[in-house]
């Protein structure tokens, strides 16, 4: 198979076609954060974390197709500060409480927090009002914690294929919705998968919590990215 | 009341494709005046969508309510130069008339109030639509005249006493919008006879079509200004066919009406345009994709479609040529300007939300219904045509070496002619404001809110790609004027349109816009001069589509050419400045306990 030579940061990095620039580097060892994106769905490129700078331009390397010869920058000062300018906009433009979340030590957003160091953000707390609305008889959504990635949009499907979680309204207004009769039909794995797939806490199963102690979970044992990162020296 | 019995035979009337899913909802809501739990479940189920994706477009589009709209509904348009042209009176007006406050609909259901994002109507404001008929130059009396033919229960369209010039009085149209041609021009606004430009066209071969629009360097209009040509190439180029050619007929950006003017006037020069790109590319089917707002055009153009169709000019063997067939239909938005974007625009004409799409795959590549798609502007098309007809090399005589051609303006705001101008590429703002009548101007915006503020030191600059590009949005901004208002309108727009898809657009502007509102009122330091800049060069980058892109402009281009208006806000002798306001802290508190204020503070 034909390979795509492209370098990030200066290192040289060898892909495959079709890939993303995403993926290329991280069968390269190469960590670029993202948090919309998830392995196996179809990237939606919402979070906007994952934004690389090829050629002085701006783009998502979760959807960004890999071309021969670029020269990819990840880790630019500069580039760095607005991707954590993108989490701190989700902890402010939403209302995380980790330290009563039910996914703390297992959520994207605060794993990813940690690891751009985020401590106060830079941006005033919007405090929206959201509400916690009951999707059928297994799940809960609490949209407090919703950062919009539309994992769950694309992942949870009945059996024909009909969507059981979609976007409603537009702007700031913008919150996922939930088709209540077909969420009714979920089954306890659909469900289970729907949480797992969920980067923060804001789909949770219902009647089961804190199964796995705080401090025992994912991001607990080992920080974000270190499964593909080459361990800096 | 039982909704049932109309839903039922609305919804027999249509197809069981979800790409017809806005037309459904269109007519749900002319016909109901909302779209009802009970209407989102039955559609769901008629094309085999969920609830939750029926629901999503019905709350994605300004036009679509949840809640009964009013038997008027009427939408008045928030733009800053109907702002300037006393919009705050009318809208009191109407409130006081009707009885009931913006955003709300009167205890009888009779009539609605709301507001609306720029509905092309710049040069005729304060303009508002009541069951998408145009109603112009609004004045406090006339209000009250209007709310009281809604409460005779007049038919809406016979509220209109006086239709406009030109095809604004045919009977199909019968609208009381002015056409305010200012100046024709050697291109667009200028004699053509149908058929001229697709006859000549069809003795080519299509890649000749295509080199000679390549050679004409026709650039789009809508203001990305991307090579017609390249684009029309790259379509034709793509395997599998069928391919279609899409009219971008949703001139959103605050202040341009220049396509509304085209659709009136010159609606065959813009389907034969069409006919040619889909000559070039190989399509068999075009769509003009209409914004809601000109509705009122729509049944006029239909006319034009069949008569094209009669003058074999559409239809099989267009102009004799066989073996080319070409057809247009015409799809309606529901109030978004982020359709204006071209991959927005094909998922709102597929029957979604209009949210952007990943690019690339760019629309060429994966377009409507995921086939090859050339979307253009309706001004590029009419150019296209012309170029046919005319030449390149005529075409390229005009404007400049890089910009070839001429731009229609759409001008309003503080001048005394506003309308459509046709001009050269290159003329400076200085010689706009000449003609228009607007030479006192503080400020011009061009290309829109997403455009440049363009100060009046700056005047010799030029229209043109090379260093004013613009879909043509001209808004004259007088000395009276306070220039934070027109940006404070902007970013509310822009607040109000963003798709929501994407973090940086969806909660960075309005962060943006507190900012904004913290320095402009006296709380903000040279450190939040310093954060303002940086957060917007930030939405800028991290941002998905043009909309977010370019949502920082407002703020940032004032910041670059007015930055001692800036300056002048803040106190550079502090760097900390408190927000807190103690009053209305405790005024809640004070309230319910029935404290006075002094009370409440322990004074």
């Amino acid at each position: 198979m034909s390979k795509i030579k492209f370098s990030v940061d200066g290192r040289e990095c060898f892909g495959k076609p079709g890939q993303t620039i995403l993926e290329a580097a991280r069968d390269n060892g190469v960590y670029i954060p993202s948090l919309c994106r998830y392995e196996g769905l179809k990237p939606t490129g919402s979070c906007r974390i994952c934004t690389v700078r090829v050629g002085g331009r701006y783009m998502a390397a979760c959807t960004q197709p890999l071309s021969e010869g670029i020269t990819v920058e990840n880790t630019a000062p500069d580039l760095e500060d607005m991707r954590r300018a993108m989490i701190e906009m989700l902890f402010v433009g939403g209302n995380h409480m980790c330290p009563t979340c039910e996914k703390s030590g297992n959520c994207e957003l605060q794993a990813l927090a940690y690891r751009y160091q985020m401590l106060v953000p830079r941006f005033p707390y919007q405090f929206p009002l959201r509400t916690i609305d009951p999707t059928g008889p297994k799940l809960l959504v609490d949209h407090n914690r919703c950062i919009k990635c539309h994992r769950c949009v694309a992942m949870v499907k009945t059996k024909d294929g009909k969507s059981v979680f979609g976007p409603l309204y537009r702007s700031k207004r913008k919150k996922i919705g939930a088709d209540l009769t077909l969420a009714a039909g979920l089954t306890d794995d659909q469900a289970k998968k729907a949480m797992d797939h969920c980067p923060v806490g804001a789909i949770l199963k219902k009647e089961i919590g804190f199964a796995v102690p705080i401090g025992r979970r994912t991001y607990d044992k080992a920080p974000i990215g270190s499964d593909v990162e080459t361990p800096r020296t | 009341m039982s909704t049932k019995a109309p839903l039922d035979s609305l919804l027999a009337r249509h197809g069981k494709d979800p790409s017809g899913l806005i037309e459904i909802l269109r007519d749900v809501q002319a016909a109901l005046g909302s779209i009802p739990p009970e209407a989102v479940a039955k559609i769901a189920a008629r094309l085999g969508l969920s609830r939750v994706d029926v629901e999503g477009v019905a709350t994605f589009y300004h036009f679509f309510t949840a809640r009964p709209a009013g038997t008027y509904a009427v939408y008045l348009n928030k733009n800053v130069v109907a702002e300037m042209k006393g919009r705050a009176e009318v809208a009191r007006a109407f409130e006081k008339a009707a009885g009931c406050r913006f955003g709300e609909t009167t205890a009888d259901g009779l009539i609605g109030l709301h507001e609306t994002s720029c509905i092309g109507m710049n040069d005729q404001e304060p303009s508002a639509l009541i069951n998408g008929v145009v109603f112009t130059r609004l004045t406090p009396a006339r209000v009250r005249e209007l709310v009281a033919g809604m409460k005779a229960g007049k038919e809406t369209g016979k509220l209109v006493k006086k239709t406009g010039d030109g095809a604004n009085q045919s009977r199909l149209v019968r609208a009381m919008v002015d056409n305010n041609i200012r100046k024709p021009g050697p291109v667009i606004l200028a004699p053509f006879k149908s058929g001229a430009a697709v006859r000549k066209a069809v003795t080519w071969t299509p890649e000749d079509v295509v080199a000679e629009i390549k050679r004409s360097n026709l650039l789009g209009r809508g203001g990305a200004g991307f090579p017609t040509g390249l684009k029309w190439e790259f379509c034709g180029r793509e395997a599998c066919p069928p391919r279609y050619v899409v009219a971008n007929a949703d001139e959103g950006e605050p202040g341009t009406f220049k396509d509304r003017v085209i659709l009136t006037e010159l609606p065959h020069l813009l389907f034969e345009g069409m006919t040619i790109a889909g000559y070039a590319i190989g399509a068999r089917e075009g769509i003009l994709y209409l914004r809601a707002e000109y509705a009122y055009l729509k049944p006029r153009l239909e006319k034009v479609l069949a008569d094209l169709r009669a003058q074999k000019l559409l239809g099989k063997a267009i102009a004799g040529k066989k073996g080319f067939a070409f057809d247009i239909t015409i799809k309606l938005g529901a109030g978004a300007y982020v359709c204006g974007e071209e991959s927005a625009l094909l998922e709102s004409a597929e029957g979604k939300r209009g949210a952007p799409r990943p690019r690339p795959p760019f629309p060429v590549q994966n377009g409507y219904l995921g086939l090859p798609t050339t979307v253009n502007n309706v001004e590029t098309l009419c150019a296209a045509a012309r170029i046919l007809e005319r030449g390149a090399g005529w075409f390229k005589t005009l404007g400049t070496p890089k910009s070839a051609g001429t731009k229609l303006l759409s001008v309003s705001g503080d001048c005394r002619k506003p309308g459509v101008y046709e001009v050269e590429f290159g003329l400076t703002i200085n010689r706009l404001l000449e003609m228009a009548g607007g030479r006192d101007a503080q400020a011009v915006q061009v290309g829109g809110p997403s455009g440049t503020c363009v100060a009046r030191g700056q005047f010799e600059r030029r229209i043109g790609f090379e260093d004013l590009p613009t879909g043509g949005s001209i808004i004259v901004i007088g000395p009276q004027r306070d220039l934070f208002d027109v940006v404070r309108n902007f970013m509310d727009f822009f607040i109000e349109e963003s798709c929501g898809w994407c973090t940086a657009c969806r909660v960075g502007n309005t962060l943006l816009r507190q900012k904004f509102e913290k320095i402009t009122s006296g709380k903000g330091t040279r450190q939040d001069l310093k954060e303002i800049e940086a957060w917007g060069k930030t939405i800028k980058a991290m941002s998905r589509c043009g909309l977010g892109q370019t949502s920082p402009n407002p703020i940032l281009t004032t910041l670059l050419n007015f930055r001692e208006k800036y300056e002048a806000r803040v106190d550079a002798t502090r760097d900390y400045v408190s927000t807190f306001d103690l009053e209305a802290a405790v005024r809640d508190a004070a309230a319910v306990t029935g404290q006075t204020l002094a009370e409440a503070r322990h004074e």
